[in-house]
């Protein structure tokens, strides 16, 4: 390892561990500036009606005992860091007793399950669409172009909606919502399997249908970009062959493509929000939707610190990954 | 200056894009003036279908005059043979064995099919004999009912009605040619996109979503335009530590996905505060950092040219040198920047209220409440209300699209090598 390769190591490691810190505190601090106090709310829903002020009093005592709000802020803030570092998140306000960390864990493989492939796929297909758009450039293109921009410009959540109301609605070929038929218990058994394989398709397509518009629209103009950079005219001064060029076209706008992926494989969590509340599938983004609906600070906590550490996670990786594979940000950093 | 929007103008997708969202603003600027009703009255319990809604009440009122249309006879027997039962004539003529190729559910085929039944359909043998399908005897009595409904001649059976109250009330007959004319019934509602889960017209209600949001996007883009602006300008031009820390804010801001931190601000403010106005604020300080990142590059790449140096010799304030130097160099670009902005913005909001963290209001609509609200009522599933929730995404679909296509119209111009 090079001098100017531990720098460049060291400064990102530098930044990715202040940027976690702000990002850490943020997370604390944003949600208990909101007005209100969480505790009344759960006290004034799970009260019996018959109940005298003492007893509310001591009702609202116990539950601030319970979820640590009668310290100062800053050991409020030590055991925001100490559930965080133990996974637990504390517990809910909404599912009280139940763990935080509980409910984020049972929404978590189902978010992995369905956006990961669903990522992969229309960044393989969008990216593949957008080259050949590029490379093409004929009258398919630009017949195509305003027609996959009109495309683009439907919302991901309208297209959830149409996806829905054609397929599960209409022609009833899909269901509704859910991950599984609810009058099933999850076990491994083809009748299970099956029933969630119906329920992924939609969710999955939807995701991909999405992801393909963007990418595609991406990898096109970066192609263009770099079929017109003076180093391809150069090489075809020189007469390297057609082939030989292409890959090297393609190899350079593969970079910010990469990243993209990167980032949405880290910001998967977020990006699940929309999918998942339009079908109701069991996973992160409906767990946060849910906890959104009923200000269950702890776990809206967990979700967009989860969130925030990925997205954090891949842009470091990302930026150690480009060292090595980006000959640009080599020269740039290790002199 | 003029050279440049003669070009812009030139552009084929710039226009395209221009005509598009000029005619939605103004159809959300002028549509008030045509129709005053308030967006938000609700006009009917829950969604109603699209269409002319006559009075009955005014139209037994109104005048008669005595029209008599030859196709009256046909029309009858096509609003009350519905597709269903006209699947079932040909399920029944089908399970007899009569030949049904040539039948289907349409209208144009209607007289056909009902030759078909008149001359396939026997009261005595229906009763004995059990075809496939209609063994049962409730199968066999909705065979009876619906070929009385076919065969009755309607023009016989006129119609009568009691009008007014207790003793003055006077009965009157009605046949088949009176006819009211439709301007003269004192109530007749159109209502062309019908009503949402309120009751109210989703029309109006629409339009007045429509600007609303516009005005959403367009303050939240000018906010995180001239804040992404002002960072890339300062950090760009000043530099040095100025630079360190204002990158390190958008460092942070890049991070942080722009959607949590907007969860997380719109939930330290409370429900109460949210208005339109904060809902655009806080879209716009959460989307002004790409922004400031590109216009800084642009800066640097800019600060050192001739004309900029020649500018800090002659002691020229700083304030100038970026009005002057460096603002027209970018300018292009800022305005590409801004369209982006306001459509994200609108994109932003719709998506936030969606997930019920909209505007709290309850005396204007957005794009994003109506679709919100579509959700929370069931207009995509149990009530399977296409007027409620499609015409908003048409709308937002519209939107970003003729901001795009301004987008790359302006690229085109402004980037010659990316022209065609």
């Amino acid at each position: 390892m090079t001098k100017g390769m531990r720098k460049y190591f060291k400064k990102k490691i530098f930044w990715f561990v202040i940027t976690l810190v702000a990002a850490v505190i943020l997370n604390f601090i944003l949600p208990r500036l909101m007005p209100g106090d969480p505790v009344n709310a759960i006290v004034g829903k799970n009260v019996s009606p018959g109940a005298t002020p003492e007893q509310i009093q001591e009702q609202i005592a116990f539950y601030k005992h319970q979820f640590g709000l009668d310290k100062n802020i800053f050991g409020q803030f030590w055991d925001f860091i100490k559930n965080a570092v133990s996974g637990t998140f504390g517990v809910s306000y909404n599912q009280y007793p139940r763990l935080v960390s509980d409910i984020i864990g049972a929404g978590i493989w189902w978010t992995v399950a369905l956006q990961l492939p669903a990522i992969l796929v229309g960044w393989l297909l969008g990216n593949l669409l957008g080259a050949l758009a590029a490379y093409k450039r004929s009258f398919w293109d630009k017949a195509l172009m305003p027609v996959s921009l009109f495309f683009s410009a439907i919302p991901a959540f309208g297209a959830a909606v149409i996806l829905l109301v054609i397929f599960a609605v209409t022609l009833g070929v899909a269901p509704v919502n859910g991950a599984y038929d609810p009058g099933m218990i999850p076990g491994f058994n083809w009748k299970f399997i099956s029933s969630v394989i119906a329920h992924y398709q939609l969710p999955f397509w939807s995701i991909v249908l999405i992801s393909i518009g963007g990418q595609a629209v991406g990898m096109r103009s970066m192609s263009i970009y770099e079929l017109n950079a003076d180093y391809v005219k150069y090489a075809r001064f020189l007469g390297v062959k057609d082939k030989k060029i292409v890959r090297y076209v393609f190899r350079n706008a593969m970079l910010p493509q990469v990243t993209g992926l990167a980032m949405s494989i880290g910001s998967m969590v977020g990006g699940a929000l929309v999918a998942e509340t339009i079908f109701s599938y069991p996973g992160l983004g409906m767990s946060m939707y849910a906890a959104i609906n009923s200000s269950d600070y702890p776990v809206i906590s967990a979700c967009t610190l989860i969130i925030t550490i990925m997205v954090l996670l891949a842009s470091f990786l990302l930026d150690i990954i480009y060292a090595f594979i980006d000959p640009r940000v080599k020269a740039a950093q290790f002199d | 200056m003029k050279n440049t929007l003669r070009n812009v103008f030139h552009s084929p997708r710039f226009l395209v894009g221009f005509i598009i969202f000029m005619i939605i603003l103004l159809t959300t600027l002028i549509y008030p003036y045509v129709i005053s009703r308030d967006p938000l009255v609700s006009l009917g319990k829950g969604f109603l279908e699209p269409g002319t809604y006559v009075s009955v009440y005014d139209a037994n009122n109104a005048g008669t005059y005595r029209v008599t249309l030859p196709e009256a006879q046909i029309n009858r027997l096509e609003s009350a043979l519905s597709i269903e039962d006209r699947e079932t004539m040909i399920a029944y003529l089908k399970a007899k064995g009569d030949d049904v190729s040539m039948l289907d559910t349409s209208n144009e085929k209607l007289d056909d099919l009902l030759a078909a039944w008149k001359n396939g359909y026997d009261e005595a043998d229906a009763k004995k004999s059990k075809y496939e399908g209609f063994s049962t005897q409730a199968k066999r009595n909705a065979l009876r009912r619906l070929n009385t409904r076919v065969s009755s001649d309607k023009s016989s059976a006129a119609m009568t009605v009691t009008k007014g109250d207790g003793d003055s009330a006077v009965t009157e007959k009605i046949d088949d040619i009176s006819y009211v004319k439709v301007d003269e019934v004192a109530n007749v509602a159109t209502l062309p996109l019908g009503t949402d889960n309120f009751g109210r017209d989703t029309l109006t209600e629409l339009v007045h979503a429509t600007g609303v949001s516009l005005i959403i996007g367009l303050m939240a883009g000018t906010i995180a335009t001239l804040l992404g602006l002002l960072v890339g300008l300062l950090a760009g031009y000043v530099g040095g530590i100025l630079d360190d820390i204002l990158m390190f804010i958008a460092n942070i801001f890049t991070v942080i996905p722009g959607f949590v931190l907007l969860i997380l601000i719109y939930y330290s403010l409370g429900p109460e505060a949210r208005g339109i106005t904060t809902c655009a604020v806080v879209i716009g300080i959460t989307s002004w950092v790409w922004t400031a990142r590109s216009v800084r590059s642009q800066v640097i790449s800019l600060r050192n040219r001739d004309h900029v140096n020649l500018s800090k010799l002659s002691g020229h304030s700083l304030f100038r040198i970026i009005l002057t130097d460096i603002l027209p160099y970018i300018a292009s670009y800022v305005v590409m920047a801004f369209i982006l902005q306001v459509s994200s913005g609108i994109l932003a909001e719709a998506q936030l209220s969606l997930l019920g963290l909209g505007p709290k209001t309850t005396t204007t609509p957005t794009l994003g409440l109506m679709m919100n609200w579509a959700k929370l009522f069931g207009a995509y599933t149990s009530s399977n209300a296409w007027w409620a929730y499609f015409p908003v995404i048409l709308v937002i679909a519209l939107i970003s699209f003729s901001l795009n296509l301004m987008n790359t119209g302006l690229d085109q111009v402004f980037n010659p090598t990316l022209r065609d």
